[in-house]
């Protein structure tokens, strides 16, 4: 899997030569069935919505095309999403979300795509004749007390909420079948259902709750639930931009999650979200093994060859071909639920440490050979490596005039006795200053004991 | 008269030995009434008398005398025969009766004051600052007299030749605040920051029962001399300061406290608009000069921080990042703390270039051994004070008392009565 240079260069050539190697192609080892899925669908080109919106189903799906929909510039893919949302939800009972999808087509897509009250009518009415059939029957199994049967009825109900995008209500149905649980497996479900509406609804600690509530039940987890929750947990701590904790979970996920999974989060989302957090977050021993000899994470590396590109190229030092995968995949990461608030700071991160690790084996670096080796300006090179001087992650100094940085190791032995002349001065003031103070109240507690005598 | 007459005659009797000195007191206290009776007329009896015999006999007439109101001429005679008393007194006598002393020197002062010559007033004074101290660490009345007198004169290192000691015994309180508060004026005319940010920070966080205006006037300079040599301010009070201080000290001193956020925002613009904009109140502070000083410390500190991640850097540069207006300003600035010893550069002016150098101390030179060595046993010194005084209070009758009242009880064996007063 080591993409490294084929034909033998001379060594100075190797190091200075940080251009674009090229892109890979995808792996041709798909059978003709699967070759839509293992296809990248997340990379550098503009985003094939229709294979995009096929890795997902139910409620995410929708809410992706949305998305897609309000956040992208080009109008054509903007329809497009609108029309495959339109076509989804007709299949479903949302009306809510129907009419909201309709007002944002506006028309645009023809006759075909307008408001279809009669259709939304029908749903309702049927909806309400269904709630009022649970509602009965849920009170029969109520009285009759069989608890089987009324963990039952709430699933139901909560199932029914969730369909119609009443999230609230669907999450507090699925938690009150927590009283009426007998096996484990019946709490394995419970979680699932309500991890599945707490992610719906964004509420990401109600997702690490679960999740902890139903590993703590190992009897009944099988493979496919043990990577279901690890990607929940994963997709928390991405919301909670603990980047680490979400790489470290997203890495544990087995390749049994195949496409089970796909009501909430996709294969190629898992390799995507572990590979830039591992990349923004990890150390260098980390960062190899855990993802570059992770055997389990390559099956899902190999669905977004460009990511993982990218990380064989930062760990083998070519900055610049990393960076520019990672501005490629820039627009089509932003075009993703998860991921589009944190596309920044993880980026930011990246070239932070690619700058670090680039100056960390030398004693002196040409400031116009890093600054070509990045692709930028030595001005705006200059500026960078200031900023992190500052924030201490580079031990160094610049040379403006000649534009060199110069390693500075810190002198131990001068900084240890600045340190210990100041603390002398430092123990020196405080115990005078206390020894006043003693000598103060003393005075005046004698004085208030006198005035009392 | 007669009874002056008689008076003189058994002080001049009476001032040989110690016993006779204490029955002297006696008497004098009891003839202090007539003394006051006559007081305008004492003045040519004072000539019967030595100064550096009979002190504390000249003592009470000389108080005597002052105590009426003084009109310019009697007041430069009078400041000559007061100087020449307190030079030729002897010091056991004058702690006889001193409150007496400290009236003496405090209308002396005013007399000074009056003339408006302080200078005359500081050598006297020093004489009697010194003279009255039972120990060089004990803090009297008369410090602050003292250093006001100093600082009006603007004769600062006299003033801080007395401020080297450290003190540790206070009469009064007031008297601490006041000598705080005038060192710390006197170490910031002498730029010696560190001494007046201590002594400044020993006032705000004095235990108080009411807020003073001396707290607040101090804590107005603490915060303008903070800025100045740390660069920052803390925003709050140590937990040892009262709690008064801590509750009110701040909401007194808004104006200083604006400007310590707006330093630390680092905008050069921002706080010079907000300097102009509250001159008047600095002004009528008398902080108008520290308020400048603080305004250009902050280019300092802007500098000192490229000294962090720069070996050379273009005055050009230089000038851009830390927004002056032209290199030949940065170089004045740069050439400014190079002098100061605040930083260690070489200005190239060919190129136009700062190189700046690290620190050339290398710890290795006798006098910084010996350096050490000193202050190792200064502080071994420190701690044995400090242990004794620990030990001294555990020992103290009414802080026992105090602590068994309020400790807590456990068991049933705590609930003895624990005395409440110790009749030894």
């Amino acid at each position: 899997m080591d993409g490294e240079d084929d034909a033998p260069k001379s060594l100075m050539e190797e190091m200075y030569a940080n251009g674009i190697e090229g892109v890979d192609d995808a792996p041709s080892s798909s059978t003709s069935t699967t070759i839509r899925k293992n296809r990248p669908i997340i990379s550098g080109e503009q985003l094939d919505i229709e294979a995009y919106a096929a890795l997902y189903s139910g409620r995410t799906k929708i809410m992706r095309l949305i998305f897609l929909a309000d956040h992208c510039d080009n109008s054509g893919m903007q329809l497009e999403a609108l029309r495959m949302a339109y076509d989804e939800l007709k299949k479903g009972e949302n009306t809510q979300l129907f009419r909201e999808v309709v007002q944002k087509i506006d028309g645009r897509l023809g006759p075909n795509y307008s408001m279809d009250a009669t259709w939304c009518a029908m749903v309702d009415r049927k909806a309400d004749q269904r709630k009022d059939k649970l509602e009965s029957e849920l009170n029969a199994y109520r009285t009759n007390l069989i608890k089987e049967s009324i963990r039952m009825g709430y699933n139901d109900f909560g199932d029914f909420y969730y369909a119609h995008g009443a999230l609230g209500d669907a999450f507090k149905s699925y938690v009150r079948t927590r009283d009426y649980c007998t096996t484990s497996k019946h709490i394995i479900q419970m979680c699932l259902s309500a991890i599945l509406v707490s992610i719906e609804m964004g509420q990401f600690a109600h997702v690490t709750s679960y999740v902890s509530k139903a590993e703590q039940t190992p009897e009944a987890l099988d493979p496919p639930t043990i990577a279901k929750l690890r990607c929940a947990a994963g997709l928390a701590h991405l919301e909670a931009k603990k980047y680490k904790l979400a790489a470290r979970k997203f890495l544990e996920v087995g390749p049994e999650l195949g496409n089970s999974y796909s009501e909430v989060i996709a294969p190629q989302d898992v390799a995507t979200y572990g590979g830039l957090c591992a990349l923004a977050s990890f150390d260098r021993t980390e960062l190899k093994n855990k993802v570059i000899d992770n055997i389990n994470f390559r099956n899902f590396l190999e669905l977004v060859p460009e990511v993982r590109e990218l990380i064989n190229d930062f760990y083998s030092s070519h900055y610049a071909s990393c960076l520019e995968y990672l501005g490629n995949l820039k627009s089509n990461l932003m075009l993703d639920i998860h991921i589009h608030d944190h596309v920044e700071t993880l980026y930011d991160q990246i070239r932070s440490k690619a700058l670090i690790q680039y100056t960390h084996p030398f004693v002196s670096v040409d400031m116009r050979m890093m600054a070509d080796a990045f692709k930028t300006s030595v001005a705006g090179l200059e500026k960078e490596l200031e900023s992190l001087i500052t924030d201490n992650q580079i031990q160094a100094r610049i040379d403006s005039h000649n534009k060199i940085l110069y390693a500075r190791h810190a002198d131990q032995r001068n900084a240890t006795f600045q340190r210990v002349l100041q603390t002398g001065n430092e123990f020196d003031w405080d115990v005078r200053a206390m020894l006043l103070r003693a000598n103060l109240l003393k005075h005046e507690y004698n004085l208030r004991a006198s005035r009392k005598i | 008269m007669n009874s002056v007459e008689g008076l003189l005659t058994q002080i001049r009797g009476l001032s040989s030995t110690a016993s006779d000195v204490l029955s002297l007191q006696n008497v004098l206290k009891q003839a202090d009434e007539s003394l006051h009776a006559e007081s305008t007329r004492l003045l040519p009896f004072l000539d019967q008398l030595d100064p550096s015999k009979h002190s504390l006999g000249y003592l009470y007439f000389l108080e005597a005398c002052t105590a009426g109101p003084v009109t310019t001429e009697s007041a430069s005679s009078f400041v000559l025969i007061i100087a020449r008393f307190i030079s030729s007194c002897v010091a056991e006598q004058i702690r006889l009766a001193p409150d007496k002393f400290i009236s003496v020197c405090k209308r002396f002062k005013d007399q000074v004051l009056s003339l408006e010559e302080p200078l005359r007033g500081v050598a006297p004074m020093l004489t009697a600052v010194r003279k009255l101290q039972s120990s060089t660490e004990h803090l009297t009345t008369l410090h602050p007299e003292f250093l006001l007198l100093c600082l009006l004169a603007k004769c600062y290192k006299t003033g801080l030749s007395i401020l080297e000691e450290d003190i540790f015994e206070v009469d009064q309180p007031r008297d601490l605040y006041l000598y705080c508060y005038y060192g710390g004026m006197i170490c910031i005319g002498q730029k010696c920051f560190r001494k007046a940010l201590e002594l400044l920070h020993n006032v705000v966080t004095a235990p108080m029962s009411t807020i003073n205006a001396i707290a607040v006037e101090a804590y107005k300079k603490y915060i303008l001399v903070s800025l100045i040599h740390h660069g920052q301010l803390s925003t709050s009070l140590p937990k040892y300061a009262s709690g008064v201080a801590q509750r009110n000290l701040k909401s007194l001193c808004l104006s200083y406290m604006e400007l310590a956020n707006s330093y630390n925002n680092g905008k050069i613009a921002d706080l010079e608009t907000y300097v102009q904009a509250n001159m008047e109140k600095f002004g009528s502070d008398n902080n108008l000069g520290l308020v400048k000083q603080v305004v250009s410390s902050i280019y300092k500190r802007n500098i000192q921080r490229l000294t962090q991640t720069y070996l050379t850097l273009s005055l050009q540069d230089i000038a851009n990042t830390v927004q002056l207006n032209s290199p030949k300003e940065a170089e004045m600035h740069v050439l400014q703390m190079i002098q100061d010893g605040e930083i260690y550069a070489t200005i190239n002016q060919k190129d136009g270039m700062v190189r700046f150098l690290e620190d050339p101390e290398l710890y290795k030179t006798c006098e910084m051994i010996e350096h050490i060595d000193l202050s190792i046993l200064r502080l071994m010194t420190l701690s044995k004070k400090l242990t004794a005084m620990d030990e001294l209070i555990s020992c103290d009758p009414l802080y026992l008392g105090k602590a068994g009242r309020e400790r807590q009880r456990f068991d049933f064996d705590d609930f003895d009565s624990v005395p409440q007063r110790f009749n030894i």
